[in-house]
């Protein structure tokens, strides 16, 4: 039982990971009050070119990068679109959706369900681990690290700089915020484009480090997920971390069980994150806590109103 | 409260003469001149001019329209002007926008708070100030410091939204000195305080006159608030036409005469003597859904013909009452009852059947569609009991006449029934409300804030039909925050604070101490 209860916990950093990365993404682009539904999307390119990058035979390292470039692209699409065209955000970001779903099977075509080295586990090519400790640690890779530093760097910029600051007095009251001298268009685009390259980053985590594989519609919802999970954390990036455990644990429950026998529906298992989205979404807005926590200008187009 | 005893000019000793603070031949610290602007080639200012003076308190006095909140933006650069020279300090100037206002010393308060409601004091100083105000730390040391500075107490680290707004004002004014400002300009700054806290304001506003600062005090109320500046400039309809005179050689009628271009009448009380119960409200108690309490056990009755007054701060539970009232808003206990029926859990459309009428303080909220007709709108409630049926659709020409009607019944100018309603003033779309709303089936009219930033004329004709609607037979509950209003119209006056009753006179024991004692008290 506690050889199950290990690897359970073991694998679930793995998942909470992606979930986490283009959570913290959507949290910045939210907080800038550019309500951002395209995770989906924007993973999927990261991870199709992050995995494109590996196979032509570049270093692992440089196919992530490639993936988060790839994902600030996209969402500087996204981002000119709702800023400087002022184009609906919610119909702009199921439209990114489409486009980067699009967009990396076209472009991925040759590089489908071709396996590559991409980033090791620290244990990959250890001998077999004993204590649970270094069993739980031998399941993780560097990626997992630098989201935890991400996790605090993205809360420290957020709440103690000045930039964050601006920020969120942009997501929050642009007009007082143009006021004050802040350039309310440059810091959405910024901040869109910030969050986009974290969601590049998510994608690519996953063909580069978790699957070391590109296929088709591999996101498998993660990005809905990840949207679910910042109404969960309320916006704020300690909250995600935690809501990103629980849901990593979920996702790694079924393949757990399925890996030790035990006899439970595989797509019941499967179900299960999802089943929480839902159960998450309803229990917030029961909660009530939604409206006093979202960024006041969330989704709101912001037009100077110059009369001269 | 002993900044109240020095707001009086007589009881702080300083003399009221004009720019008591600066010696003579000092260029003023600030000058407007020759002043054009148009919107939409709608002209806003003609040749307006202002003069302001080192170390005095400016009243800039004028109609909703008149031109006073236009030309203070295009002085601090929210609007450039299409003619006209700006000096400050005697030097020509160019500002372009806040940060060349700031520069300049010029610091506007608007009527909207340029704070962020969910950061906190030092938050929006940080945010304001930049590179300035340095670490989070230092900011909230710096809000410490100036508000100890200037004996204005403000918390730094209180959150804006947990303010009330006179806190909230405080905080920015705070702002906008730390900013560097040395003129300061306050847009109808006692709008929205107690008779207490206005006087505390102007009492602030002349200490910081005494240290050398400047004041512009942009108002519509002549009588409490032009009285206590040094001068007064009067605008009408884009013009100045009376440019800083001193208060002591003006009188507030010929002030008053000056800003509205005629003389407007005062309303006078209905006197009707008071029918039987109309509407009863028993114990009313209602939350928010994050749990805070907003009515808290209200009691109260009104009678036929007769008008009560509710006076109290804003948000101290008047709009749920109102809701509550209107069966917006489900109570969670307590009783309404309506001539004598119970309507605690009435439906909108049953209430209105029974001839409760309601205005609300948002108009365009729960009142009147903004993109529909004036004739819609009007039609809108009789559509409901039927005249305006036809056999297929509705009666589209009685709509128009009833619409034309009613137009020229309640003088709403601006209007033609084919008229979008959005487009109306916001006197005239009040009209419309009322036109509605005062029909013949009405029993109850709930009222709130029904003049609220309107210019003085329209003012006084919501007024008179609110008068003559009580002479009728109609109880009106009349919810304001304008003393002076509640004490012209109604017979009794009740105090609203946290949800509560917290006392109820005649009009004839009421006085504008008394009243603002109870709406600020922490009973």
């Amino acid at each position: 039982m506690s050889g199950f209860l290990v690897g359970w916990l073991a694998a679930i950093p793995a998942y909470a990971a992606p979930l986490l990365l283009a959570a913290l993404g959507l949290i910045l682009s939210e907080r800038a009050g550019v309500l951002n539904l395209s995770a989906e999307g924007v993973m999927a390119i990261g991870a199709m070119t992050g995995a494109a990058v590996v196979l032509s035979g570049i270093a692992p390292t440089l196919g992530i990068l490639a993936g988060v470039a790839a994902g600030a692209g996209l969402s500087l699409v996204f981002a000119i679109v709702v800023v400087v065209f002022r184009g609906d955000q919610t119909l702009a970001g199921l439209t990114t959706v489409a486009v980067g779903i699009g967009l990396a099977g076209v472009l991925g075509r040759d590089y489908v369900q071709k396996p590559f080295a991409g980033i090791e586990r620290f244990g990959a090519d250890a001998a077999p681990a004993t204590g649970a400790f270094e069993r739980f640690f031998l399941q993780q890779d560097p990626l997992i690290l630098v989201t935890l530093v991400l996790v605090v760097a993205v809360w420290w910029f957020l709440e103690r700089t000045r930039a964050g600051l601006q920020l969120r007095a942009v997501g929050e009251d642009p007009g007082t915020a143009d006021v004050a001298g802040v350039d309310v268009q440059m810091v959405r685009i910024a901040a869109v484009v910030a969050g986009g390259a974290l969601c590049g980053l998510s994608g690519a985590y996953l063909s580069v480090a978790a699957s070391h594989v590109w296929v088709e519609g591999m996101i498998a919802g993660r990005g809905w997920i990840a949207v679910a999970l910042v109404i969960f954390a309320r916006w704020d990036a300690r909250r995600a971390l935690l809501g990103a455990l629980i849901f990593g644990a979920a996702e790694a429950l079924g393949p757990r069980l399925q890996a030790v026998g035990a006899p439970v529906p595989t797509y019941l298992m499967m179900m299960l994150p999802y089943a929480l989205t839902l159960a998450v979404l309803v229990l917030s807005s029961l909660v009530g806590r939604r409206g006093t926590d979202e960024p006041a200008a969330l989704g709101s187009i912001y037009l100077r109103q110059d009369k001269s | 409260m002993t900044e109240t005893a020095i707001a009086h000019p007589a009881g702080d000793g300083r003399p009221v003469s004009p720019g008591a603070g600066a010696p003579p031949g000092t260029p003023p610290a600030l000058e407007l001149a020759g002043v054009h602007k148009a919107f939409d080639g709608k002209p806003a200012l003609i040749d307006a001019g202002f003069t302001l003076r080192r170390g005095e308190v400016h009243a800039l006095v004028g109609e909703n329209g008149a031109g006073k909140s236009t030309l203070m933006n295009v002085a601090t650069g929210v609007y450039a002007a299409d003619a006209g020279r700006e000096l400050v300090d005697g030097e020509l100037v160019r500002i372009r926008g806040p940060v060349d206002a700031a520069a300049a010393g010029l610091g506007m308060v608007h009527q909207h708070f340029r704070l962020v409601p969910r950061f906190t004091v030092a938050e929006n100083v940080r945010l304001a100030l930049g590179r300035r105000a340095g670490s989070p730390a230092a900011a909230a040391a710096l809000v410490a410091a100036k508000a100890e500075k200037i004996g204005f107490p403000v918390r730094p680290d209180a959150r804006v939204a947990d303010l009330s707004v006179a806190e909230r004002q405080r905080a920015e004014i705070l702002k906008v000195l730390l900013l560097g400002a040395r003129v300061l300009i306050l847009d109808e700054p006692t709008a929205v305080l107690t008779e207490q806290e206005s006087d505390a304001l102007l009492a602030f506003t002349a200490r910081l006159a005494t240290q050398g600062g400047s004041v512009v005090l942009i108002t519509h109320k002549l009588r409490e608030v032009a009285a206590r500046a040094d001068r007064v400039t009067v605008m009408r309809q884009g013009r100045t036409v009376l440019d800083g005179a001193p208060i002591a050689s003006v009188s507030s009628a010929e002030v008053a005469r000056l800003a509205v271009g005629a003389t407007v009448a005062p309303v006078a009380r209905p006197r009707r003597a008071p029918g039987g119960p109309a509407l009863t409200v028993d114990g009313l108690a209602h939350r928010r859904d994050d749990g805070g309490v907003t009515l808290d056990g209200l009691t109260l009755s009104l009678r036929e013909g007769e008008v009560l007054g509710l006076a109290g701060v804003g948000g101290n539970g008047q709009s749920e009452l109102v809701a509550c009232l209107a069966g917006l808003a489900a109570p969670r206990a307590g009783s309404v009852a309506l001539a004598g029926r119970d309507i605690t859990t009435a439906s909108p459309a049953a209430r209105r059947d029974l001839g409760l009428r309601v205005v609300p303080a948002d108009r365009f909220a729960f009142g009147l569609i903004r993109g529909f007709s004036v004739a819609d709108n009007l039609a809108l409630a009789a559509l409901r009991r039927g005249r305006y049926g036809a056999p297929f659709g509705v009666a589209r020409r009685r709509i128009r006449r009833d619409a034309e009607a009613a137009i020229r019944d309640h003088e709403i100018h601006g209007a033609a029934p084919g008229r979008s309603t959005g487009l109306l003033s916001g006197g005239n779309a009040q009209k419309v409300l009322l036109a509605r709303e005062l029909d013949d089936a009405v029993r109850v009219l709930v009222a709130h804030s029904p003049t609220r930033g309107l210019d003085v004329r329209a003012a006084q004709a919501v007024q008179a039909a609110i008068a003559a609607a009580a002479e009728r037979g109609v109880a009106c509950l009349l919810i304001s925050e304008d003393l002076e209003e509640l004490m012209a119209l109604s017979a009794r006056i009740a105090v609203i604070n946290r949800g509560r009753i917290v006392g109820e006179m005649p009009v004839e024991d009421a006085s504008a101490a008394a009243l603002g004692a109870l709406m600020v008290g922490h009973a």
